[in-house]
C-alpha cells in the first residue's frame, strides 16, 4: 500500500465513517484514494468549517471527529477550528497535507510549518517522515485524542510520504511510555472527600464539560440525589444534569442564574466535577465561594489548583471517580435546610425578561425548546445568541448543547450543526445564531444543500454584534463603535444557495416559523427580526464577585 | 526564586520546541537550559532552571511539563538531594606577569587555564553556581573579555 492507502485503511480501523475536508495540491493522493473508498467525505466550502464540523460531530457522538485539508492555507484555515476543539477538550484528528519532505523548510509553494503553528493548540501533533510510521501514528493520534483529557491531534503528511509504498502493519494497541493518564481517583482522596461531604450542610455540585466528555451524567444524577446537593453547571456542562430537575440551579457565572451564583456564595462545600474554575465562572477569584471548602475532580492534574486553591483534589476520570464516591457514601446528606434555602433563592431570583414591542430573542429560544420538546440538538454561535440559548433552552440531555465555550469562536455553530446532523440525521438540529456570527461561515449553505444536511438556523437578527454592543452600552457610554453590522437579506441568501429562508417580524409568527422550519426537508434560515438593544441578564461585570450582578431583573 | 527541574523526554525532533513553547506561552522565564542524550539514546535529559515567583507557578510548570506527550518524567530538585554543576569558559586578559596570580585564584576553584596566547587566557571552570559566582567576582580584577556558561546540569543522589 502507499501512504495514502495506509491512512485511509487506518482511519477505517479506527471506526471513522465520515470526515470533513477540502482538497488541494498536497492531498491529491489522499483524495484519489478516497474516491474508491467507503469513507464519506463531506466537502465543505472553507476549511475552518471542516474543523468545526468534525468538532460538532465529536461533541454529539463522543467519537473522534476527523477533518482533512491541504498544506499551507488549507492547514492554517483549520487553525481556528483546532483551537476551538483544544479549549473545550474535544477529541479530534486533523489531517493535513504537507509539501514533499525534501522541500520542507524551503519556502515551497503552499508550505507552512503546520506542526509549529498548531503546537500550542493541539494536545499533540505529528509530522510523518516515513510511510512505515503512518499506521502507528494514526493509532497513537486517535488514542491520544480520545483518552485522558481529550483534545485535537494533528497529523501532517508530506505528499511524498503519501505515495511511498510499504507494508500495512496495524499495531494491536497504542502504547506510549510517556503518556499514562490517571483514570481512577486515589482511594485516600476518595475517603477524605467522603468525610468532607458528610460534614457539609450546604454543598453545591459545580459540573463542567468533563461530565459530558466522560459520559457521567447518570452517575452525576445519582451522586446529587445521594448527597442531596443542588447542581449548577458551566456553559460546557449544560445537559449533564437536567435543567428541569428541582435540584438544578442552571448555569452559574457571568450570565448564570442569580440563584446559582448566590448559592455558590453561601455554600460551605463546592464539589467541582470536570470543571476548571474559568474566569467567566468565578468572577473575582478572591471573592468566589468565600466560605466553602473545595473538592475538585478532574482528569487533568494541571487544572487543579490552577485558579483556586483546592482542599481535596481527586485526579481521575469523572465517571470512575463519581462511581468510587458512590460506592463509599454511607448515609444520605443532611442538607434539608439548605435545599429549602436554595428553593427560596430560585423563587426569589428567577430568570426573567421583559416582553418588548419587537420579538424578544429569549422567547424564540423558549419556543424552540417547547416545540422540539427539548429533544433537539442545539448548537450556537458566540455572543448573546449563545448566552440566551444557554439560559432559555431547557437542557435535559448531555451532548445536546454544542457551543464554543473556551475559545468563544464566532462562526462555530453552523458548521458544527452540520457535523451533528451527519451523526444524527433523524434529529432536529438547530443552530442559534446572531446576524454577525452567521456571516462568518455562511458559505456552508452550499455544503448543506449539496449534501442534504438539513440543519435549521435561527438567526436572532438585531443588526448588532449584540454582546459587544451590550458591553458598549453598559461600560462605554453607549458609544457603539463598529458594532452596528450590516447583513444581507438572509432569506434571499438561503434561497440563492438552494435552501429555504423564512423572515419573522412579529411575535405571533415565531412558533409557526419554527414549526415550518422543522417540517421542511431542507436547510432553513429563519431571520428573526428581534429587539435590537435587548441585553443578556443577569450579568456579572468583568472582575466582580459573582453575586454582584447587574440587570435589575434578577 | 530559581528552581532546578530535570525533564526526561523522548529524543525526537520538535520536543525541545514543545518544552520551550510551554514556557513562552505561559510567560515563564527559563534561566538556563541544558539538553543531552542519556545512556538510552531514545531519551534526552533536560536540566531547566526556572524563575518561579511562587510555589503555585512552579507546580503549574511541573504539571504542564508532565502533560506534554513526549515528556517521560519531571523531577524537581528544590527539595531533593542532588549534585549540580556548571561549566564556564572565559577569555581573560593575561599579561605574563599576572599569570601566577591568575593561577592562584583558579586553584581555589576547579578552574584552569586551557590556553594562553596573545595575552589572552582561555579558562575553564566547573562548579556549583555559587562557586562560579565567587570565581567570577574574583576574576573581575583581571578584565574578563568574554564569558560563556553551559547552564546548570543536575543529577539526583
Amino acid at each position: 500500500m502507499n501512504g495514502a492507502q495506509i491512512l485511509i485503511e487506518s482511519l477505517k480501523r479506527e471506526g471513522v465513517e465520515v470526515l470533513f475536508g477540502y482538497p488541494g495540491g498536497q492531498v491529491l493522493q489522499i483524495f484519489d484514494k478516497l474516491y474508491d473508498s467507503s469513507l464519506k467525505l463531506i466537502l465543505v466550502r472553507h476549511e475552518q468549517a471542516a474543523a468545526h464540523a468534525a468538532d460538532g460531530y465529536s461533541r454529539a457522538t463522543g467519537k473522534v471527529g476527523v477533518c482533512l485539508a491541504t498544506s499551507g492555507p488549507g492547514a492554517t484555515n483549520l487553525v481556528t477550528g483546532i483551537a476551538t476543539a483544544y479549549m473545550d477538550s474535544i477529541p479530534m484528528v486533523a489531517i493535513t497535507g504537507q509539501v514533499k519532505s525534501f522541500l520542507i523548510g524551503n519556502d515551497a509553494f503552499q508550505e507552512a510549518d503546520v506542526t509549529g503553528i498548531t503546537r500550542p493548540i493541539t494536545k499533540h501533533n505529528f509530522l510523518v517522515k516515513d510511510a512505515r510510521d503512518l499506521a502507528r501514528i494514526v493509532r497513537e493520534a486517535f488514542y491520544i485524542a480520545s483518552s485522558g483529557r481529550p483534545g485535537p491531534v494533528l497529523i501532517d503528511i508530506p505528499s511524498d510520504v503519501q505515495v511511498q509504498e510499504t507494508d500495512f502493519i496495524w499495531p494491536e494497541t497504542a502504547d506510549i511510555r510517556s503518556y499514562k493518564p490517571t483514570l481512577f481517583g486515589h482511594p485516600g482522596q476518595i475517603k477524605k472527600a467522603i468525610k468532607m461531604i458528610a460534614k457539609s450542610k450546604k454543598p453545591v455540585i459545580y459540573a463542567g464539560g468533563g461530565v459530558i466528555i466522560s459520559n457521567a451524567s447518570v452517575e452525576l444524577r445519582e451522586f446529587a440525589a445521594r448527597i442531596k446537593a443542588p447542581v449548577t453547571m458551566t456553559l460546557m456542562g449544560l445537559g449533564s444534569f437536567p435543567m428541569n430537575d428541582p435540584m438544578s440551579l442552571g448555569m452559574l457565572g457571568m450570565h448564570g442564574t442569580a440563584y446559582a451564583n448566590h448559592a455558590i456564595m453561601s455554600a460551605d462545600l463546592i464539589i467541582a466535577v470536570g470543571a476548571r474554575f474559568d474566569d467567566r465562572v468565578t468572577g473575582k477569584l478572591d471573592a468566589f465561594a468565600p466560605s466553602a471548602k473545595i473538592i475538585h475532580i478532574d482528569i487533568d492534574p494541571s487544572s487543579i489548583s490552577k485558579n483556586v486553591k483546592v482542599d481535596i483534589p481527586i485526579v481521575g476520570d469523572v465517571k470512575n471517580v463519581l462511581g468510587q464516591l458512590l460506592e463509599e457514601i454511607k448515609k444520605p446528606g443532611d442538607t434539608a435546610d439548605w435545599l429549602e434555602t436554595v428553593k427560596a433563592l430560585k423563587k426569589k431570583h428567577p430568570l426573567k425578561y421583559d416582553g418588548k414591542e419587537k420579538i424578544s430573542p429569549q422567547y424564540i429560544i423558549q419556543a424552540i425548546s417547547e416545540i422540539t420538546n427539548s429533544q433537539a440538538i442545539i448548537t450556537t454561535e458566540v455572543g448573546q445568541n449563545q448566552m440566551w440559548a444557554a439560559q432559555w433552552y431547557n437542557h435535559i440531555h448531555p451532548r445536546s448543547f454544542i457551543t464554543s465555550g473556551g475559545l468563544g469562536t464566532m462562526g462555530y455553530g453552523f458548521p458544527a450543526a452540520m457535523g451533528v446532523k451527519m451523526a444524527f440525521p433523524e434529529k432536529t438540529v438547530f443552530d442559534i445564531a446572531g446576524d454577525g456570527s452567521i456571516q462568518m461561515n455562511i458559505q456552508e449553505l452550499a455544503t448543506c444543500v449539496c449534501n442534504k444536511i438539513n440543519v435549521k438556523v435561527a438567526i436572532l437578527n438585531n443588526g448588532y454584534l449584540g454582546m459587544v454592543r451590550q458591553w458598549q452600552e453598559l461600560f462605554y457610554k453607549r458609544r457603539y463603535s463598529h458594532t452596528c453590522i450590516y447583513g444581507p437579506d438572509f432569506v434571499k441568501v438561503a434561497e440563492a444557495y438552494g435552501g429555504v429562508g423564512i423572515r419573522v417580524t412579529k411575535k405571533e409568527e415565531v412558533r409557526p416559523a419554527i414549526e415550518k422550519a422543522i417540517a421542511t426537508d431542507n436547510v432553513v434560515f429563519i431571520d428573526f427580526q428581534v429587539e435590537p438593544e435587548e441585553n443578556v441578564f443577569p450579568m456579572v461585570p468583568a472582575g466582580e464577585a459573582i453575586d454582584k450582578m447587574i440587570g435589575g431583573l434578577a | 526564586m530559581k528552581h532546578t527541574i530535570s525533564v526526561l523526554v523522548e529524543n525526537k525532533f520538535g520536543v525541545l520546541a514543545r518544552v520551550a513553547g510551554l514556557f513562552s506561552a505561559r510567560g515563564y522565564n527559563i534561566a538556563s537550559l541544558a539538553v543531552s542524550e542519556t545512556l538510552d539514546p531514545s531519551i534526552s535529559y533536560m536540566t531547566i532552571v526556572v524563575d518561579a515567583k511562587d510555589e503555585k507557578i512552579l507546580e503549574q510548570i511541573k504539571k504542564q511539563l508532565n502533560k506534554l506527550i513526549d515528556v517521560i518524567s519531571v523531577t524537581d530538585f528544590t527539595k531533593k538531594e542532588h549534585v549540580e554543576r556548571e561549566l564556564v569558559l572565559l577569555k581573560v586578559e593575561c599579561l605574563s606577569k599576572d599569570k601566577p596570580r591568575l593561577e592562584k585564584v583558579l586553584d581555589k576553584y576547579v578552574g584552569k587555564i586551557i590556553r594562553c596566547k596573545d595575552e589572552t587566557a582561555i579558562i575553564e571552570a566547573v562548579g556549583e553556581q555559587a562557586q562560579i559566582k565567587q570565581l567570577l567576582e574574583e576574576l573581575a580584577k583581571f578584565s574578563i573579555k568574554e564569558l560563556i556558561r553551559t547552564g546548570k546540569i543536575a543529577i539526583s543522589q
